[in-house]
């Protein structure tokens, strides 16, 4: 099964820019199917980005971000060649991690 | 241009053979020469270009001219990109989200779709030309066999059926995800869409045309309302997309929808946004229609998918 | 009844059953009158959404005022169910004419 993370990191002169694209439903848990059942709320909690094992980005989600989520920051401190690790944990305890080279 | 005669002044009223001059009544000689007079009227009132016979070429370079003239600072290309085409703000958001766009993983679906062979062992590259590769640019076209347009969408799902698979639905993910790869590789490609010198193709246009400016809905509004009189304003949140272009990106990863969506999707949430009962998705008019928009694009590149708010 | 019961419960539950028929008699003709009018209106509501459906033009206010007025007519409420009723019909009619007049009046928006 294909990994749900997209990334990318650029090293610029100042920072290195990262950019997310992540496949996951985000379910609220407040919209009904087509059955009016509820669906279950089904969202990442915390996403992580780690260089050189310090942790550079964390993000606290909850509901009210929307499906499929895109982030975009930059950090200082990297240099082109260097790992960045990407992990993300959801409300089912499920997980996803990837690992990128900056470029 | 279909002219519907009163009652009282159709032919059919009119003796055909006239009778002896002392039975023939007054009545029958009046409706004969207000029939006389309503015919020699008609004539002189046909308006020049406004034939039976629709003029398509005529009628897409008034289309092009009029859009053009009306934002002159947007080059030709640039109006398949809708919105952000008539406003920088949004411009800059979307060429930003173009570097990631939202459209990916449904466009790896599409792809990963499209060379899945079916259950006989035939694949959807067996039922197009060129593999169905980069031919996106020819749909809609007139099936001069059928007599009726036939859309990338209609195609696709023929082809399932003509190898033992069940049709998909023409709103849902799946299909968005198809055509949005078979989109993706006509990227760059100008629209070619043909009318033939074939009265049911023509026919089919006009239908497509008049769909297109015909108000419906509780609120009163035909496509032309929002596409044509208010294009760059705004609609609520939105700002409306120019109709020159308006298939080119198509189908579309909408912010709204939280996904991809086929035109079938966007034709029949448009009815519904404006308080009409949608047709059933490929129905005849919204076939026409797509056919009479595509055309009028001719020579505007494919962008899609594309993505919008 | 076969169980016995203290006197004055017997007398009530005597009379009860007449008097209970006695109001359910006027009840069921004062309903009868008013579901009857609802009755004739939806029909005509309905009718009038068929022809709109013929010319590939209904709205979607009108399946909702006929919804309502099903409703209604489901909890017993036939005035309230008449006039919603009414309303279908009314916007039903809207539509056949919008369809009817942008048969020509389309033109007038064309690019030419």
């Amino acid at each position: 099964m294909a990994s749900s993370i997209r990334v990318r990191a650029i090293a610029n002169v100042e920072a290195t820019e990262v950019q997310t694209l992540i496949q996951h439903p985000m379910d609220s848990g407040f919209v009904r199917d087509a059955k009016g059942e509820f669906i279950p709320a089904h969202f990442i909690q915390q996403l992580t980005f780690e260089h050189g094992g310090r942790k550079v980005f964390v993000a606290d989600w909850g509901t009210a971000v929307s499906k499929d989520p895109y982030v975009k920051f930059s950090f200082k401190g990297a240099n082109k060649g260097d790992d960045l690790k990407v992990s993300w944990i959801d409300n089912k305890a499920e997980t996803d991690t990837a690992t990128v080279k900056i470029q | 241009m279909k002219f519907r005669m009163p009652r009282s002044l159709s032919p059919e009223r009119v003796p055909a053979s006239p009778k002896p001059a002392t039975e023939v009544s007054v009545r029958s000689r009046i409706h004969f020469a207000l029939a006389a007079l309503a015919a020699l009227a008609l004539s002189t009132l046909q308006p020049a270009g406004a034939a039976d016979t629709p003029d398509p070429a005529a009628d897409a370079k008034a289309f092009r001219d009029y859009f053009v003239n009306k934002f002159p600072n947007v080059k030709l290309e640039d109006f398949v990109n809708g919105p952000y085409a008539l406003d920088g703000d949004m411009r800059r958001q979307w060429e930003e989200k173009e570097q990631f766009p939202p459209y990916e993983f449904s466009l790896e679906m599409g792809k990963e779709m499209f060379a899945k062979p079916f259950n006989n062992g035939k694949r959807y590259a067996d039922c197009f030309e060129n593999q169905g590769i980069g031919i996106k640019q020819t749909y809609p076209y007139f099936d001069e066999r059928e007599g009726k347009v036939v859309t990338l969408e209609l195609a696709l799902n023929r082809c399932r059926e003509k190898n033992g698979e069940a049709v998909l639905s023409y709103v849902g993910d799946e299909m968005a995800a198809l055509t949005a790869y078979m989109a993706f590789t006509s990227r760059g490609r100008p629209f070619a869409i043909k009318v033939p010198d074939d009265p049911r193709a023509l026919e089919a246009y006009q239908n497509g045309k008049r769909y297109f400016y015909t108000r419906r809905g509780q609120l009163n509004f035909s496509c032309a309302t929002c596409h044509v009189q208010n294009p760059g304003e705004r609609m609520r949140a939105e700002v409306l997309a120019p109709a020159l272009g308006i298939l080119n990106a198509m189908p579309i990863y909408r912010s709204e929808w939280g996904g991809m969506g086929t035109i079938s999707r966007r034709f029949t949430t448009c009815n519904s946004q404006i308080r009409g009962v949608p047709l059933e998705p490929q129905a005849e008019e919204y076939r026409d229609l797509e056919y009479y928009l595509s055309y009028v694009s001719n020579g505007l590149p494919i962008a899609g998918p594309g993505a919008r708010p | 009844m076969t169980t016995t019961k203290p006197r004055a419960q017997m007398r009530i539950s005597i009379s009860w059953p007449v008097a209970l028929l006695l109001v359910a008699g006027t009840a069921s003709v004062r309903a009868a009158g008013s579901e009857t009018d609802f009755r004739v209106a939806y029909a005509a509501a309905e009718a009038a959404d068929q022809q709109a459906s013929r010319l590939r033009n209904q709205w979607t206010v009108t399946a909702a005022a006929l919804a309502e007025a099903k409703r209604a007519a489901d909890k017993g409420d036939f005035d309230r169910a008449t006039a919603s009723a009414k309303e279908a019909e009314a916007l039903a009619k809207a539509s056949i004419f919008q369809a009817t007049n942008e048969i020509d009046a389309w033109k007038q928006l064309e690019i030419r």
